[in-house]
């Protein structure tokens, strides 16, 4: 690969994407991709942060029986908010619109985005969705469950559905077009050399990703507008008081939701593809399998929706054939797991804070995934269905493995986004307090969950409560594995080592650009000689 | 960037030249096509649902329906795809007047388009057929009927919205086509909102049997 700052990969331009111009109108007009991904960086960990709060609540709740710190009406409320905040408005597009962003042009020798107004426009699109939302949690938020689920959304409550209905409604599109932005410039502005199978494997997870991002989020968004046309205009489409049918609803929102899941877990695991070659220094195991199983896992992703609705009243010839396409979709994930702790296998492994993700990704992953088998068995789902073991699962899925992939990916492009190194020790520290708080919060959940406590109550049977404080206890702990980065990563914009060009020793065109890139990414076009990952040929060069 | 000399107005700094932007434009129309498919794809599939379960309601509730104003809202969109399609036509030819003449013919049978959902809207309320508390429908069927026309309302509303999306942008061509923006080696965004226009006239063509035919014989 040739290119002046592969050349002098320790020189420092004196002018990048960061100070190139200065003022707030800079950033808000901005449509250099890298900049986006900052404004990105910021909405979205404002989400977390109060996504993040309604949990401390409904833990706070939680930990005794009786409900007797919030009424009822307000837990509801708590969880939906909780939900919706923490689905729609971060997880949805924490590693996409962030790591992806800033990344994929870099990563395949582009200058930008194929549109970047576009990608400007999906950022406001995603801040005016954000601004509905919270419309309706300052007026008294909702209460419907993130699911809004009819007749209840649509006749029953007389909460802010229709203000938060119309955020996750508008906030869809920003996640259509980043993902019709990906697709296009996946496919259109590789650079020269740069075939589809020497693409980085983050780049073809998020080229799956994108196709759910593009195909279903526009189901969930006319089926949310379905639901609010029922609530203003009393068009009666899931009545059932006119002969409608609610649970096409379920169908409806689960054909997207589902798949959304893998919206969350499919980037973050191009994170991880990346992040474990580059920490065992070894060429990754397998990679056009694994490029392939992004794909399957985006394909099979569309057809196992049902699986939500085993007690909902399906026929059980239907509930089959969902449950044995649910199996399906365990074969990729696990073809990438595997094929990650082959990777691992025999190579020099360097326990970094990304790797330390990495690990922990692995192991939350795994038995995130195997539940989702025990949900996926019709018999088993409908003991548990509707329990806090469904709420584990789906936490060890969006928590200990779209977030842990989410922040390892911050750790390891930090430097190149920012040109400053973070303080690794804390950073080490960190993810370890994030794992064990993580583990503490949520096995618990999965206990108790079998043995029969619901979900969505804010009180309990007695015998449930020491697992219950031990859980909020791990929830107090992981608060603190949280917020630890954002205190280091802000301390190191301005005190942290200034970082060369490639601290990792990573192969990959980011790395050729300096730390942080220019504003036109590449001032001369790279060309790509060889495959992804060619750890193994010769030793590489860290510059620290 | 090397070559900023003999740069088009409309290249982008991040492509080599004008051939691969219309190429990733294409595309990305495409997509964006792909998933408002998907977006309709929703309210027909609810129709398809509702008419199975109540196919002799949708019958009887579609008599309710103007056929001839259906027909002929039919006839003016596929006249105005015609129009559209000259449009581009023109463009790609450089013929700065007749891009201009074939738009604005294309808004004026999309505007009378939307006249004549107006009349069928208004005659609608006027026989309580518009879902809600004021609903009246006689017969056993009334329950699915109202079912249908809540169908019928959303399903005509969100394609009439794409269509009202559609007319300022074909004014904001004319206008740029007008200052002679658009020739052949530069004419992208005439090609694409034509490509949107002949969609949500696809739109149509479904839903009028849907809507209108599906109780004749």
């Amino acid at each position: 690969m040739t290119t002046d700052a592969a050349l002098a990969p320790a020189a420092r331009p004196r002018t990048h994407y960061l100070n190139a111009n200065y003022g707030v109108l800079s950033w808000l007009l901005t449509t250099d991709h890298k900049r986006i991904a900052i404004l990105y960086l910021v909405s979205i960990s404002a989400m977390f942060a109060l996504g993040g709060m309604f949990a401390v609540a409904i833990r706070l709740e939680l930990i005794t029986p009786a409900g007797d710190l919030f009424q009822s009406e307000t837990y509801n409320k708590l969880f939906t908010m909780h939900g919706i905040v923490m689905v729609f408005f971060f997880l949805i597009p924490s590693v996409p619109a962030v790591l992806g962003n800033f990344l994929i042009p870099l990563m395949i020798g582009a200058r930008d985005l194929a549109f970047p107004k576009i990608n400007l426009a999906s950022w406001y699109i995603f801040i005016f969705g954000a601004a509905f939302t919270l419309y309706a949690i300052v007026n008294g938020g909702v209460d419907t469950g993130w699911t809004f689920y009819p007749p209840y959304s649509t006749s029953f409550s007389n909460t802010q559905v229709l203000a938060a209905g119309l955020g996750v409604f508008i906030t869809g599109f920003s996640s259509i077009l980043t993902g019709l932005n990906f697709i296009v410039t996946i496919h259109k502005m590789r650079a020269p050399g740069l075939t589809w199978f020497r693409l980085p494997l983050f780049v073809w997870a998020h080229y799956a990703a994108s196709l759910i991002m593009v195909l279903g989020t526009p189901v969930v968004a006319v089926t949310v507008l379905m639901v609010a046309l029922e609530r203003t205009l009393h068009l009666g489409i899931f009545d059932p008081a006119l002969g409608g049918d609610p649970v096409l609803f379920q169908h409806l929102f689960w054909f997207y939701s589902h798949p959304a899941v893998y919206i969350m877990i499919l980037p973050s695991m191009g994170v991880i593809s990346e992040l474990v070659t580059c920490f065992s220094r070894k060429r990754i195991f397998g990679y056009e399998v694994i490029a392939a199983s992004s794909l399957a896992i985006a394909i099979i992703g569309f057809l196992v929706w049902g699986h939500h609705l085993f007690p909902a009243g399906q026929s059980a010839y239907t509930g089959l054939v969902f449950s044995l396409l649910s199996y399906l979709v365990a074969i990729p994930s696990a073809i990438k797991v595997f094929n990650w702790t082959a990777t691992m296998y025999r190579g020099s492994i360097k326990l970094d804070t990304p790797m330390l993700y990495v690990m922990g990704f692995l192991g939350l992953f795994t038995i995130g995934g195997l539940t989702g088998l025990f949900l996926a068995a019709v018999g088993l789902d409908i003991h548990v269905h509707d329990t806090y073991f469904v709420v584990a699962h789906f936490h060890y899925i969006m928590v200990g493995g779209a977030i842990m992939g989410y922040l390892g990916g911050l750790h390891f492009w930090w430097p190149k986004m920012t040109g400053r190194l973070y303080p690794e020790m804390w950073a080490r520290v960190a993810a370890v307090i994030v794992f064990v708080g993580f583990n503490l919060t949520f096995f618990p959940q999965f206990i108790v969950g079998y043995l029969g406590m619901p979900r969505r109550y804010h009180n309990y049977a007695e015998e449930f409560q020491v697992l219950n404080v031990m859980s909020s206890a791990g929830a107090s702990i992981l608060a603190v594995g949280y917020l630890l980065p954002m205190l280091y990563f802000a301390w190191s914009m301005r005190y942290g080592a200034m970082a060369p060009a490639n601290p990792w020793g990573a192969k990959g065109l980011e790395w050729e650009t300096p730390s942080p890139p220019v504003t036109e990414n590449f001032p001369l076009q790279p060309v790509v000689e060889e495959e992804a990952y060619e750890y193994a040929k010769g030793r590489e060069v860290i510059v620290v | 960037m090397s070559e900023v000399a003999h740069h088009h107005p409309a290249l982008a700094h991040h492509f080599e030249d004008l051939g691969g932007q219309k190429e990733a434009s294409g595309l990305g129309m495409w997509l964006f096509i792909a998933q408002e498919m998907m977006f309709f794809g929703g309210m027909f599939l609810a129709y398809t649902v509702y008419r199975n379960l109540y196919p002799a309601a949708f019958a009887e509730a579609s008599h309710h329906l103007d056929w001839k104003l259906g027909g002929i809202n039919t006839a003016v969109l596929i006249c105005s795809s015609l129009t559209m399609a000259l449009a581009v036509h023109a463009a790609a030819l450089g013929h700065r007047k007749k891009i201009v003449l074939f738009l604005i013919a294309t808004v004026v049978l999309g505007a009378i388009f939307l006249g004549v959902k107006v009349v069928e809207y208004g005659d609608k309320f006027e026989h309580h057929l518009v879902p809600g508390p004021h609903f009246q429908f006689e017969g056993a069927n009334a329950r699915p009927a109202q079912i249908f026309y809540s169908l019928y309302f959303a399903m005509t509303g969100l394609h009439a919205l794409h269509m009202i999306i559609g007319i300022p942008i074909l004014l904001v061509l004319a206008w740029l086509a007008h200052r002679g923006r658009y020739g052949p080696e530069y004419h992208t965004p005439v090609e694409m909102t034509g490509l949107y226009w002949h969609f949500v006239d696809i739109v149509w063509i479904f839903l009028f049997p849907l809507l209108y035919l599906v109780g004749h014989r």
